[in-house]
């Protein structure tokens, strides 16, 4: 409380904040983690005891390691200062070994790693350039985006509470960002070559980076109405551009390029890849992520149901698996038309394509990235094979950037984090985590609304009543689905409903948002067309 | 005022910060035969509820005084009852006599961590921010950085969260007892103040200061006119409340004085184990138990 107090004495807000914050998350120790901490003490046994020619072949546990090279080699590092925790971790045969010690070192770990995360946070809030409302701190926009980034619930549920390494991730990804904004378009891209080969979710941003870095880092100049200036382009520029991103993953994946090359192994690269991309897994996880597919399975769904009353289907030809059993194997829709891991690339696609073309045509400098960028995680999302519900954050931390910056981002930033988040809540199961989910989320949604409301007051309401409405709908979801639900006939009928309730209202939620990205995006880039001409 | 939702934002981090230190372990988990405060309250549940009111404060062989016998004033008796009927709803295993000793498991933990989150709630923290609201002659933004230092005070927390104990009810009462009189409303007040001292007889330390500022106030107004019509109404909420809570024990002499035996165990000694006061520091270098005879020790202090 002291240190506290101190720091808050001397001005210094952000580190009261990243203090408080890190306080929490120490108390979070004790709470509920899923089968990822089983993956990481697995990954850090492996990296530790075996050769780096096993590393991508192992397969006594059944969470073989499906990250990029330099994840392994993080691992790798953590090992060596978990081996002072517990050596037995650290055995590949210990399968869900977790003594207090393991515990305390794999969740230090993490919050240490946020120290990156932190630093980031620092660096966007220098960046940012919001409106000049009032002189109280707490109506700053750099206030305001410090708490919506290092406080974000679904950063601390997912990383302290269900156990992953997310916080220094994103550090790396709003780093890169923030060195964009500021001009320093090499470090930003090597920052992001290396974010990639750390998890490679991040694929899903990639075009918007590489769009970005070409028409406006590589094209030095721009015609006076904001088209290409062909003659600008700098080989220089460019050439650079490729040399960093081939030098980090020649870092990366060489060692097991040369493992085979020169020690006569198995070739390890494709190896490597079949474990970072498993398509043998369904279009949707065991909870359905609220994307466009979750809306698409439970339309099939309510279709099939139709059809069978109405006795336009016969039961014999429906097969008998369902798709909300909780399990990540294939299944073949009913009505609708079946869905490869191939549309969905090509829906994907062509969702990306408008944004992308936007960021071509009428760049609008690194404001006009960032929305590329949420799109882009956006549209993943949305369309993407087997998307876990945690990508959404993907999409959340980017877009409180925006969310300070203009009234029309703040509220479809606050519809994308309030249903994103809830439809986070099914990962934390467990009874004692109950009361934390919910009062994180009451912190994160009531401080988030409010500062934004208080920030934006001078303009149009955030939201009209059908937002509102639909919003505040998430409380009834909750108490229907946490309190009432089990206590009812229906749960060992049918369990999985609870579940499609969450993820079907999100679904809803999270399509409206990105549809009025779009529209805003797409709007905002034809009246800087018109205004040039 | 304007910034209500600071306000909100304040408490839902002080409730937080009490459920995750509430995951951890209690006092006495695991430990038989005696276990620990934790086990104190589960078993006062369990007398409350299984024997009649006559037998709460006294020795039987359905209760063990030796075993956590009751040594809270009735208030705290009527809390565990309370707690006790919802326990039954749940899960009668927790509360049968004497099978239930020692019971410990991980639902039941779930379900005492929140009988106090509940009491902080209803009681402690409405008190709180009800008085940094009221403060006067501050900022807003001073009156919520007073709320979250008050709710974040980490010694209420680990005792009640952690350890496991209903401190918060009897503190919560005598806060509304200062708001209370704070805000005029001496009756209200001296009625809150006499319900802590009746769910915890430690806050008798506070009882001094209560007392003598109403019979000032009383001087004050004068003790012809206002300041009498004062004191009556005052004396008589104070003699109702006491009445209503001790109302089964009044019935015989000898249950009032079980009680207060139970109530002050001036046998135990002038302290026991090692706590921070002057007593306990004297007896390092001279052994006071052991010179003074235990009445002279019991006036002395």
């Amino acid at each position: 409380m002291a240190a506290l107090t101190i720091a808050t004495g001397t001005g210094n807000w952000f580190s009261a904040l990243a203090l408080g914050v890190t306080l929490l998350k120490c108390l979070l120790i004790p709470t509920y983690h899923s089968t990822d901490f089983e993956v990481h003490r697995n990954w850090l046994a492996i990296t530790h005891s075996l050769p780096i020619s096993q590393w991508y072949y192992e397969a006594t546990s059944e969470w073989t390691l499906d990250y990029p090279p330099f994840f392994a080699w993080f691992e790798y590092i953590l090992s060596h200062v978990a081996k002072y925790f517990d050596q037995e971790m650290l055995n590949v045969h210990n399968l869900n070994y977790s003594s207090s010690r393991t515990l305390l070192f794999q969740r230090f770990s993490v919050i240490f790693m946020d120290v990156l995360f932190v630093y980031a946070v620092r660096e966007c809030c220098k960046c940012i350039d919001g409106k000049k409302v009032g002189k109280e701190l707490t109506e700053k926009p750099k206030f305001i985006l410090s708490v919506l980034l290092l406080w974000n619930f679904g950063l601390l549920i997912v990383d302290h509470i269900h156990f992953q390494y997310n916080g220094f991730l994103f550090g790396l990804m709003l780093l890169s960002i923030a060195r964009l904004f500021q001009k320093r378009h090499m470090e930003g891209a090597f920052l992001f070559a290396v974010l990639l080969h750390f998890k490679h979710i991040y694929l899903y941003v990639a075009p918007a980076y590489g769009v970005y870095l070409l028409r406006s880092y590589c094209f030095t100049a721009n015609k006076p109405d904001g088209s290409i200036r062909w003659k600008s382009f700098s080989f220089v520029r460019v050439i650079s551009l490729g040399l960093v991103v081939f030098l980090v993953s020649a870092l990366s994946l060489g060692p097991f390029l040369a493992l085979f090359h020169f020690s006569f192994q198995q070739n390890q690269l494709p190896q490597v890849f079949s474990r970072l991309f498993p398509f043998k897994r369904g279009l949707c996880h065991a909870y359905w992520a609220p994307n466009f597919w979750a809306l698409y399975n439970a339309l099939d769904k309510v279709l099939s149901v139709i059809g069978l009353k109405l006795k336009f289907l016969d039961p014999n030809n429906i097969p008998k698996a369902s798709m909300t059993s909780g399990l990540v194997q294939q299944f073949q829709h009913t009505v609708l038309p079946s869905v490869t891991p191939l549309a969905t690339l090509i829906c994907t696609l062509i969702a990306i394509l408008p944004s992308i073309f936007c960021l071509w045509f009428k760049p609008q400098g690194p404001r006009g990235f960032l929305r590329c960028l949420t799109l882009c995680a956006l549209s993943s999302f949305m369309f993407g094979w087997h998307v876990h519900e945690k990508a959404i954050l993907l999409a959340i931390l980017p877009m409180s950037l925006l969310s300070v910056g203009k009234a029309g981002d703040a509220s479809i930033f606050l519809i994308l984090t309030t249903t994103g988040h809830y439809s986070l809540f099914p990962l934390l199961f467990t009874a004692p985590e109950l009361p934390i989910k919910i009062l994180l989320m009451l912190l994160f949604t009531i401080y988030s609304i409010s500062s934004l409301k208080t920030l934006f007051r001078k303009e149009k309401p955030l939201f009209n009543w059908m937002e509102t409405f639909y919003l505040l709908g998430l409380g009834p979801l909750e108490v229907c689905c946490e309190f009432v639900f089990p206590f009812t006939s229906w749960k060992v009928k049918y369990p999985f409903i609870p579940l499609l309730l969450t993820s079907v209202y999100c679904a809803v939620g999270i399509t409206y948002a990105w549809f009025k990205l779009y529209v805003s995006v797409l709007i905002d880039s034809a009246i800087g067309k018109t205004k040039k001409q | 005022m304007e910034k209500w939702y600071l306000m909100t934002v304040v408490v839902l981090i002080g409730l937080t910060v009490r459920w995750t230190v509430s995951l951890n372990s209690y006092s006495g988990a695991g430990k038989p035969p005696m276990f620990g405060d934790y086990e104190a309250q589960r078993h006062w549940q369990e007398i409350t509820f299984n024997l009649p009111v006559k037998q709460w404060y006294f020795n039987s062989s359905d209760n063990n005084l030796q075993y956590w016998g009751l040594d809270y004033p009735p208030l705290t008796a009527y809390h565990s009852l309370l707690c006790a009927y919802v326990a039954k709803f749940i899960n009668p295993d927790w509360i049968a006599l004497h099978t239930s000793r020692g019971y410990e498991s991980q639902a039941h933990k779930l379900f005492m961590r929140t009988t106090v989150l509940i009491a902080d709630l209803l009681i402690y923290i409405p008190a709180v921010v009800l008085y940094c609201c009221c403060l006067k002659e501050i900022s807003t933004k001073k009156k919520i950085a007073n709320a979250l230092c008050i709710l974040l005070y980490p010694g209420l927390i680990l005792i009640d969260y952690g350890h496991f104990q209903y401190n918060s009810v009897s503190l919560g009462f005598a806060l509304w007892g200062v708001l209370g009189i704070s805000c005029d409303c001496d009756l209200l007040g001296s009625l809150a103040f006499c319900l802590a001292i009746n769910y915890k007889q430690m806050e008798l330390y506070h009882a001094l200061p209560f007392f003598c500022f109403l019979l000032g106030k009383c001087f004050k107004k004068g003790l012809k006119g206002k300041g009498f019509v004062l004191l009556v109404k005052l004396a008589c909420i104070v003699v109702a409340s006491f009445v209503l809570c001790w109302l089964p024990f009044f019935t015989e002499r000898e249950q009032t004085l079980q009680v207060l035996r139970r109530l002050f165990p001036v046998d135990r000694g002038l302290f026991e184990d090692k706590v921070a006061n002057i007593w306990c520091s004297f007896n390092v270098f001279l052994k006071i138990k052991d010179i003074l005879p235990r009445h002279i020790q019991l006036i002395m202090s």
